[in-house]
């Protein structure tokens, strides 16, 4: 069964800075500040498609500004496709930046709470996982400490140990796992392990390439907004390497 | 994802106690500067107006506070809007959940601040010789749906916009003060010259507090103020939730 499919997608954002002198300029003048609005556009990813079947864990990988977080962002629905289609199934949890999602003033317990809900929890179910998450953190008493505190691997921690315990259909993550020890880099790579033997599709962007190589039965390389390659990962990691170099 | 009603009141629950909390992070007091506010305004007004302007209205401190209190849930409640969506920058940009919720959140709480003052009109009933009426009973909620529903609209439209128009965080703040003044809340409508009527009639405030007046004060609930105040409210709801619909999906690339 296909979970994530794209179909000839497109994203460009037009340059919002350019309307940044906001009202005044559509006062004075109205016809260059509607043309800046529909004219200047990035393109971000230029007609890609692929698909990933349930149980399948993918990685993206690509130069940085390729277009790999667009793509995810695709994924998870918080931004739409200027043309095409991206077609999901089921609950998708992910990780898209650090501290995504969290609330600087919080403390991490209340983070958790909101978080989880905004994945799509109901507040029971939150409050029955709630230890089994702090647990997971391992950020000991740091848990009842506003999150603004923590440090960049802590923040990584909460947020993964959110992720891995509300049983999405699909995880994303986006290259955020590398700020963590590597104790916990390790335990991060073992759950999302379990999480594909279980069946759980995972969908990734990491720069690590052994890690991908270890897990990921599709590597899609994106470059310079394209699609370049799909395929097993022992076939476009040593290409992606040679071209890297 | 699926939304259910109970999904939905658990999210309304989730994001009214954070913004709570992050609002009295630290605080002492807490909710109670939500009174600090009007109460301190209508000091002020009862010293210029009662005392030094010796403004002929009977029960002048009941008077202002029965008008500012609801004044203040919409001034802030406005306000605030304006960054609603700035301010939680990061959970729009992680989560698909229902934007809307968000300026609703904001309007619900200043509704919960605005339900705590009314212990304070009812002390003050009792100092000035009078008491609540059973009115109350389906006045508050009556009127308190209209104001929520006029807020709930503005809130929508503003939030989005002010996204793409910064502007507005300067534009709204100087609108709301000139609102204030064109709305009976310092002094009585019937003080107001017959040219100048057309101030108070075309602001959608005007009708919803000068019933939270007279429901607080006389315990009167007039069925054509109800109606006329609906609507406005509920265009403006409309209007809001067309704006906000058109902008929605580009939320997350602006923030």
């Amino acid at each position: 069964m296909t979970v994530i499919e794209f179909e000839n997608v497109s994203k460009s954002y037009p340059l919002y800075h350019h309307i940044g002198s906001g009202i005044k300029d559509l006062i004075f003048h109205p016809y260059r500040a509607l043309k800046l609005l529909k004219g200047k556009q990035y393109k971000a990813i230029e007609n890609i498609n692929f698909t990933i079947e349930k149980g399948e864990a993918a990685a993206l990988i690509g130069r940085n500004g390729a277009g790999k977080s667009t793509s995810l962002g695709l994924v998870t629905g918080v931004i739409k496709p200027s043309k095409g289609k991206v077609t999901t199934v089921g609950r998708i949890a992910s990780m898209l930046e650090l501290g995504g999602g969290f609330h600087s003033e919080l403390t991490g317990r209340e983070n958790i709470i909101m978080n989880a809900t905004l994945m799509g929890l109901r507040k029971k179910q939150v409050m029955e996982k709630l230890d089994s998450i702090i647990e997971f953190s391992e950020l000991g008493d740091f848990i009842d400490e506003p999150i603004r505190v923590y440090s960049s691997g802590m923040l990584a921690k909460l947020g993964f140990s959110v992720i891995s315990q509300v049983e999405p259909d699909i995880l994303i993550i986006d290259e955020v796992l590398a700020v963590g020890d590597i104790a916990f880099q390790k335990k991060c790579i073992e759950t999302i392990e379990n999480f594909k033997a279980k069946g759980v599709t995972i969908l990734f962007v990491s720069h690590n390439t052994s890690d991908v190589e270890k897990i990921c039965d599709k590597v899609i390389w994106i470059e310079n907004h394209n699609l370049k390659e799909i395929g097993p990962a022992s076939q476009v990691i040593p290409k992606y390497h040679a071209q890297m170099v | 994802m699926k939304l259910t009603f109970g999904y939905l009141v658990d999210l309304i629950s989730v994001i009214t106690e954070k913004e709570l909390k992050v609002r009295y992070k630290s605080s002492f007091l807490g909710y109670l500067w939500s009174m600090a506010n009007p109460l301190l305004f209508a000091m002020i007004y009862y010293f210029i107006f009662k005392l030094v302007m010796r403004v002929q209205i009977p029960n002048y401190t009941l008077f202002l506070i029965t008008a500012l209190f609801p004044w203040q849930w919409f001034t802030s409640a406005v306000g605030n809007s304006l960054f609603s969506y700035i301010a939680n920058a990061q959970i729009i940009k992680k989560n698909t959940f229902p934007r809307s919720i968000i300026p609703f959140c904001n309007t619900f709480m200043e509704f919960l601040h605005f339900l705590c003052t009314i212990p304070v009109i009812v002390v003050f009933l009792y100092v000035y010789g009078m008491s609540p009426s059973l009115s109350w009973l389906w006045g508050i909620p009556l009127i308190g749906l209209a104001q929520m529903i006029l807020i709930f609209g503005l809130s929508l439209m503003l939030s989005s916009l002010n996204l793409f128009f910064r502007d507005l965080e300067r534009f709204v703040p100087l609108i709301l003060m000139l609102m204030f003044y064109c709305t009976p809340i310092l002094y009585s409508a019937d003080l107001i010259p017959k040219e100048y009527h057309w101030l108070i009639t075309s602001n959608p405030m005007s009708v919803i507090i000068l019933a939270w007046r007279d429901l607080f004060m006389h315990g009167v609930l007039h069925t054509a103020d109800i109606i006329t105040m609906y609507a406005t409210a509920i265009p403006v709801l409309l209007l809001g939730t067309f704006v906000f619909n058109k902008l929605k999906f580009r939320f997350a690339e602006i923030l």
